[in-house]
C-alpha cells in the first residue's frame, strides 16, 4: 500500500486548522467588524429600503424572508472567497502546502483542513448576520441552532468547489469569472432574495440543481421556527456536491502539486 | 561507508515531458555520514531532494529509508525527515518563534517540547533575539538560518538540505557547519546539495558529481581529487585580458589542461616546465596551488557554463 500523497484525511488536517485560525486571530477586530458591517449594510438597504414596498413574503416581514437567504449567501462568499483568494496565496505564493507537505501532513489533511477553515470562516460570517438579524426580530430560536451544522456544511460545499478551481488556476485573474459564472448566478437564483416558485418552471429546475438552493430551503424554515421539509434531499444534494467537491480538489492538489 | 545505509536511491528515472532530467540516479548514505551532491544549474540536485521528500513522483526507481521503501513509511517517512528546501518556505504569516511552533504541530509533537526545542534551536542559530519579530524583518542568511533550525524541530534522524548555506556571511556558514557536524556525531545522516565546493570538502565524508542527471564520480573528496587531478594545478590568466595560451603551447606537455573562463588550468605532477615558460611572458599571472574540489567538478562537468539543452 502506497502511504505517501494519500487523499483521505486524518488528524494532520486539523493542524492545518489551527494554523488558519491563529493567522485569522492576529487580524480579529478588523475581520469580524468586516463580518457585521457587510450584512448590516444588506439587511438595511434591502429588509429595510425594498422591504418597505414588497411588504411581506411567504407569510413573513421581508426583513426576516432576506434574512435567512444572506445567512446562507454569506456562508457561501465567505468559504469562497477563503477556498479561492486565501487557499491561492498558501498554495502559489506563501507555498504552505509545499512546506506542509514536508511534515507528516498529506494531500488530503491539507484539503479537508482547508475546508474545515472555510465551513469555520463561512460559520463565522454567518453567525455574525443571524446576530444581528436577531436584533432587528427576524430570528425565531426554536429551531435556530439547528442551522448551524447546516451553515457548516454550506461554507464546506462552498470551500471545496472553489479550492478545486483554485487548484486549476495561474493566477488571481482567473476567480472573478468563477464568481461571475456561479457564485452570483446562485446568489441571484437560489432564493435568496425571493421563493424560488417566482420563476419559470425550468428556472426553477435548473435553481434545483444548485447547492445554495437547499442551504436556503434548509436554512430558512430553521431560522424562522419552523422545521424543513425534505431534509434528506437537501442533505443529500449539499453531501453529494461537498464530497465530489472534496474529492475533485484533492485530485487537482495533487496533480498540482507533485511534479 | 561507515554503517548502514539509512538511504539508498535505487536506479531513480525522472522525466519532464519526455526530457530525462534524472537518468538512473543510485546512490546510498550511511548512518552518520553526510554525502554532498555537487552538480551545475538544472543538474538535477533539486529534484533529487524532491523525489527523497515524495513531491516529485518517480519515473521508475526506489528510494529505501533504513531498508523500507519510502511508500511504505507512514507519512513516506516525514516524521524521520527534515527538509531544508531550496525555497525557505518559510510561513510569513507568523513570527520567527511561531514558525517553529507551528511547524513542530504538524508533526504532532506536544506543545512543551516544541517550546523547549524552539528556544534551543533558535539559541543555535543566533535567531534568539529575533524570536518575536516578524518574517519580514529577516535578511536572506537569518531566513536561511531560520529553515534550517525549522528542519530540526523534530529531530530527524535524516537531513536533506538544498543548498543550505547560499546567501549565509562566513560566520554564519561555520555555525551551520559546526552544528552539522555535530549532528553527524549524533548519528544523523546528512544529505546536503551545494555549489560551494570548499564546503563539500570540509564537511562531506563523500561527494557525488551530477551532471544532467547522472551521477558521473562519488567518493571521498580527497580520493576524489587523487583519481581525477594528476598532481597539481597551474592557474593561467593574461593582465590584458584576452585568453591564455592562444596556440595552445600546453598540449602534449601536460598532463591535462581545462578551460574556466578566462583562465586556463594546467594539471601535472612536474609543472616546472609550464611555469617556467609561462613565467616569461609579463602578461601572464601564474598561481601554482594544490589541487581541490573545484579542479575535479571542471574537468568532470566540462569547463564552460553550458546553455540548457531543451
Ligand atoms: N516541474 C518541472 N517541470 C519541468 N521541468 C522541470 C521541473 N522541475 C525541474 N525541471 C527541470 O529539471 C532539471 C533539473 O532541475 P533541478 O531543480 O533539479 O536542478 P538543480 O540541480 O537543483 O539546479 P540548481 O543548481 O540551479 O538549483 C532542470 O533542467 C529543470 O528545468
Ligand atoms: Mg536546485
Amino acid at each position: 500500500m502506497n502511504r505517501q500523497n494519500s487523499l483521505f484525511p486524518g488528524w494532520g488536517a486539523l493542524a492545518l486548522v489551527r494554523r488558519n485560525l491563529l493567522v485569522w486571530r492576529k487580524l480579529l477586530l478588523p475581520s469580524l467588524l468586516g463580518n457585521f458591517i457587510d450584512p448590516l449594510l444588506y439587511l438595511l438597504a434591502l429588509g429595510y429600503g425594498l422591504g418597505h414596498y414588497v411588504g411581506r413574503m411567504e407569510g413573513m416581514p421581508y426583513l426576516t424572508f432576506i434574512a435567512s437567504g444572506i445567512v446562507a449567501s454569506s456562508a457561501m462568499n465567505t468559504a469562497t472567497f477563503e477556498g479561492l483568494y486565501s487557499a491561492y496565496t498558501r498554495m502559489a505564493v506563501q507555498q504552505t502546502y509545499l512546506s506542509l507537505l514536508a511534515t507528516p501532513l498529506q494531500i488530503g489533511d491539507i484539503v479537508m483542513g482547508e475546508l474545515l477553515w472555510c465551513a469555520v470562516k463561512g460559520a463565522i460570517s454567518a453567525v455574525a448576520i443571524v446576530l444581528v438579524a436577531a436584533f432587528f426580530g427576524a430570528v425565531d430560536w426554536a429551531w435556530a441552532w439547528l442551522a448551524l451544522p447546516i451553515i457548516l456544511l454550506t461554507g464546506f460545499v462552498f470551500g471545496a468547489m472553489a479550492l478545486a478551481v483554485t487548484a486549476l488556476s495561474r493566477s488571481y485573474d482567473f476567480f472573478m469569472y468563477y464568481f461571475t459564472l456561479a457564485i452570483t448566478p446562485m446568489f441571484l437564483f437560489c432564493g435568496v432574495f425571493y421563493p424560488l416558485h417566482s420563476l419559470p418552471k425550468l428556472a426553477q429546475m435548473l435553481a434545483g440543481l444548485l447547492p445554495l438552493t437547499h442551504a436556503v430551503l434548509l436554512l430558512r424554515p430553521l431560522l424562522t421556527g419552523h422545521l424543513p421539509s425534505q431534509v434528506p434531499l437537501h442533505l443529500a444534494v449539499l453531501g453529494a456536491y461537498g464530497l465530489f467537491g472534496y474529492g475533485i480538489a484533492a485530485y487537482l492538489l495533487r496533480r498540482r502539486l507533485l511534479r | 561507508m561507515p554503517t548502514l545505509p539509512r538511504l539508498e536511491l535505487c536506479a531513480l528515472h525522472k522525466n519532464y515531458g519526455g526530457r530525462a532530467v534524472l537518468q538512473g540516479v543510485s546512490l546510498a548514505v550511511g548512518v552518520g555520514e553526510c554525502y554532498a551532491l555537487l552538480g551545475p544549474n538544472g543538474a538535477g540536485k533539486s529534484t533529487t531532494i524532491r523525489c527523497i521528500q515524495g513531491l516529485t513522483p518517480l519515473t521508475s526507481g526506489t528510494i529505501l529509508l533504513d531498508g523500507l521503501p519510502l511508500a511504505q513509511w507512514p507519512a513516506g517517512g516525514h516524521e524521520f525527515m527534515g527538509v531544508v528546501p531550496q525555497g525557505d518556505q518559510l510561513d510569513p504569516d507568523f513570527t520567527v518563534e511561531e514558525n517553529l511552533w507551528i511547524y513542530g504541530r504538524y508533526f504532532g509533537l506536544p506543545k512543551g517540547q516544541i517550546r523547549q526545542r524552539s528556544r534551543e534551536l533558535l539559541a543555535l542559530m543566533m535567531l534568539t533575539e529575533y524570536a518575536h519579530r516578524p518574517l519580514q524583518v529577516l535578511s536572506g542568511g537569518m531566513r536561511r538560518r531560520l529553515a534550517v533550525a525549522r528542519a530540526l524541530i523534530h529531530a530527524p534522524r535524516l537531513l536533506l538540505l538544498d543548498e543550505p548555506t547560499t546567501g549565509l556571511d562566513p560566520q554564519a556558514r561555520h555555525l551551520l557547519w559546526t552544528r552539522l557536524r555535530t549532528l553527524q556525531r549524533e548519528g544523523v545522516t546528512l544529505l546536503l546539495t551545494t555549489h560551494y565546493l570548499d564546503e563539500a570538502e570540509r564537511l562531506a565524508d563523500r561527494v557525488g558529481i551530477l551532471d544532467g542527471g547522472i551521477l558521473l564520480a562519488e567518493d571521498t573528496p580527497s580520493m576524489l581529487i587523487r583519481t581525477h587531478i594528476p598532481g597539481d594545478v597551474l592557474e593561467l590568466r593574461r593582465r590584458d585580458g584576452m585568453l591564455p595560451d592562444p596556440e595552445n603551447w600546453h598540449e602534449g606537455r601536460v598532463a591535462a589542461a581545462e578551460r574556466a573562463g578566462d583562465t586556463l588550468l594546467l594539471f601535472d605532477r612536474d609543472l616546472d616546465p609550464a611555469r617556467a615558460h609561462f613565467a616569461a611572458e609579463p602578461q601572464y599571472q601564474l598561481l601554482l596551488r594544490p589541487a581541490t574540489l573545484e579542479d575535479v567538478f571542471l574537468r568532470l562537468t566540462g569547463r564552460e557554463l553550458r546553455e540548457e539543452a531543451s
